[in-house]
């Protein structure tokens, strides 16, 4: 079963964290993303642009409307993504509870796919 | 004249009892065996349903609950099968289709495992605490939607779309029907311990209301303990056990003919149940004994030293505060250092437990806790200082929501009038 693992993170919260300490979560992260390749339980994923890059577009009485910034103004903002192929929740969660960022403060929501696309 | 034989009536007897006793467990396999709650639900009616048409006729099997699970489990992949033909959009069919071949395991390990896992489950912490007190209530206690709602002052409609939600997100998000891995056991454990304690204190604290209808879920939640201690003998399930045990015992001198609060210190202890503290004392010393005990056992211990003190001047108070030392080592928190300042108090005089309550209350902590003030206010009126108490119980009067004890407070403040005349 393939579950979504959204990433999220106060982005202010960040560019706080000290340099090196930066660094060293990226270094892990890196390492993270090794062994789950390695596992065989990757199947995509991205670190997106800072939440200033984003774009939104909604309709309103039938008219595109396109605005600058995410969907939604919440403290922690989308910064990545993982999909991920495993047996249950709590193998998800298990893969989940690996990612670097949760220690400096990240949210991890894991939402299980109903249906893809196969690229 | 008798419509129906004795032997009918005998055996529909018996299939009563077998369900009273052993419905639950043959549930949880079932759940194990086709995969979905509402399918296993289905299939257990299903079952005991059989059971009345053919024990009449075929007598009562060797092993009536391995029977059950065989006719549950045929009956439900069957029905499968058949709504498969006309639904070919059911993609249960495969799963179940794979399930079908897998040898029944049960008779011992295998059935007390699936309560194991059952609980477990229904104590996911991807459900809403809400929704796994609902559904462990409903699921493996087998407390029916009403009774529960009943219990919880809830209406039945909201507490049914709660359990509907419940197994849908264990559905949806493939929640799976197993007991933790070794690692993940503490964690998932202390999940299980907070629903059946929590099932306890809703019991424990409710008023009488229509108390004749209303379920007993202090009792429930003591089936509950002594069921996972039975399964999975941990010194912090013993410890919680040993708890409610001991917190129960003391439940007919709790309150007054009158339905007023009675306290520690001042209850007729000669109704306290001798049994449930033998019992509770017991299990403390047990899980004690190992050495990953936890916050429930060391709270247990702390009740069966209060347990076992015939008077209240009895009471071990230096091994109380011991107790207190221990426990804010491993789960520091406010509330249990104001328990220990009253523990102070009782060992070295109220102004050394005010000294305590003070310095808590002056950092910050507890300034909207009834509790803290009203303790404050005890401590002041043992010291004499009566205006500070005065003050102290109308501040904890400001704060108190529940009926019993704003009571108490203000039997405290008429009693402080009284003292000046």
């Amino acid at each position: 079963m393939q579950y979504l693992l959204l990433c999220c993170f106060d982005e202010d919260r960040w560019r706080k964290i000290a340099e090196s300490e930066r660094e060293h979560i990226m270094r892990e992260y890196g390492e993270f993303q090794q062994h789950l390749s390695a596992s065989g339980q990757y199947r995509a994923g991205a670190k997106l642009g800072s939440s200033q890059t984003a774009t939104t577009l909604r309709e309103q009485a039938g008219k595109p409307v396109i605005t600058d910034g995410p969907f939604a103004e919440t403290k922690e903002q989308l910064g990545g993504y993982h999909l991920i192929d495993c047996a249950n929740l709590d193998e998800a969660i298990a893969i989940a509870r690996r990612i670097p960022t949760l220690r400096a403060g990240g949210v991890v929501e894991v939402r299980p796919v109903e249906f893809g696309h196969p690229t | 004249m008798r419509d129906v034989p004795d032997a009918v009536v005998d055996i529909a007897e018996r299939i009563d009892g077998i369900y009273r006793t052993e419905s639950r467990r043959i549930f949880a396999t079932l759940i194990r065996l086709l995969g979905d709650f509402d399918i296993a639900e289905e299939a257990l009616s299903d079952a005991f349903r059989a059971a009345l048409e053919h024990w009449p006729r075929d007598g009562v099997p060797a092993n009536p609950s391995a029977w059950l699970v065989s006719t549950g489990r045929f009956k439900a992949i069957d029905g499968i099968r058949r709504r498969a033909r006309f639904d070919s959009l059911d993609d249960r069919i495969d799963e179940v289709e794979a399930i079908a071949d897998e040898s029944i395991r049960f008779g011992g390990d295998g059935i007390e495992d699936d309560r194991l896992r059952l609980i477990f489950t229904c104590c996911h912490p991807a459900l809403s605490p809400d929704a796994q007190v609902a559904l462990t209530l409903r699921e493996v206690c087998g407390l029916t939607t009403e009774a529960i709602a009943q219990a919880f002052l809830t209406a039945a409609p909201t507490l049914a779309q709660r359990i509907v939600r419940a197994k849908g997100k264990i559905r949806d998000a493939r929640i799976p029907y197993e007991v933790p891995a070794p690692n993940e056991l503490p964690a998932r454990l202390d999940s299980v311990l907070r629903v059946i304690y929590l099932v306890f204190n809703e019991g424990y604290s409710a008023s009488s209301g229509p108390a004749l209808t209303r379920v007993d879920l202090s009792a429930e939640a003591i089936r509950l303990g002594r069921l996972l201690v039975a399964l999975l003998p941990d010194p912090e399930a013993t410890g919680l056990l040993a708890l409610m045990l001991l917190q129960e015992s003391r439940r007919t001198a709790r309150t007054s003919p009158d339905g007023e609060i009675v306290l520690l210190d001042e209850q007729d202890r000669s109704r306290w149940d001798g049994t449930l503290i033998a019992e509770g004392s017991a299990l403390v010393g047990e899980a004690l004994a190992s050495s990953t005990f936890g916050p429930y056992t060391l709270q247990a211990a702390l009740a069966s030293v209060h347990a076992n003190a015939k008077r209240t001047e009895d009471t071990d108070w230096e091994r109380i505060v011991g107790l207190y030392d221990v426990l804010l080592r491993i789960e520091p928190s406010p509330v249990v250092e104001l328990n220990r300042a009253v523990g102070v108090a009782m060992r070295d005089g109220p102004r050394a437990g005010l000294a305590l309550v003070d310095a808590i209350l002056e950092r910050g902590d507890l300034r909207d806790y009834h509790l803290a003030h009203a303790a404050r206010a005890d401590l002041c009126r043992r010291a004499g200082d009566r205006d500070a108490a005065r003050e102290s119980y109308a501040r904890a009067l400001a704060l108190a929501k529940q009926e019993p004890e704003r009571r108490l407070l203000e039997r405290r403040l008429a009693e402080l009038r009284d003292d000046i005349r």
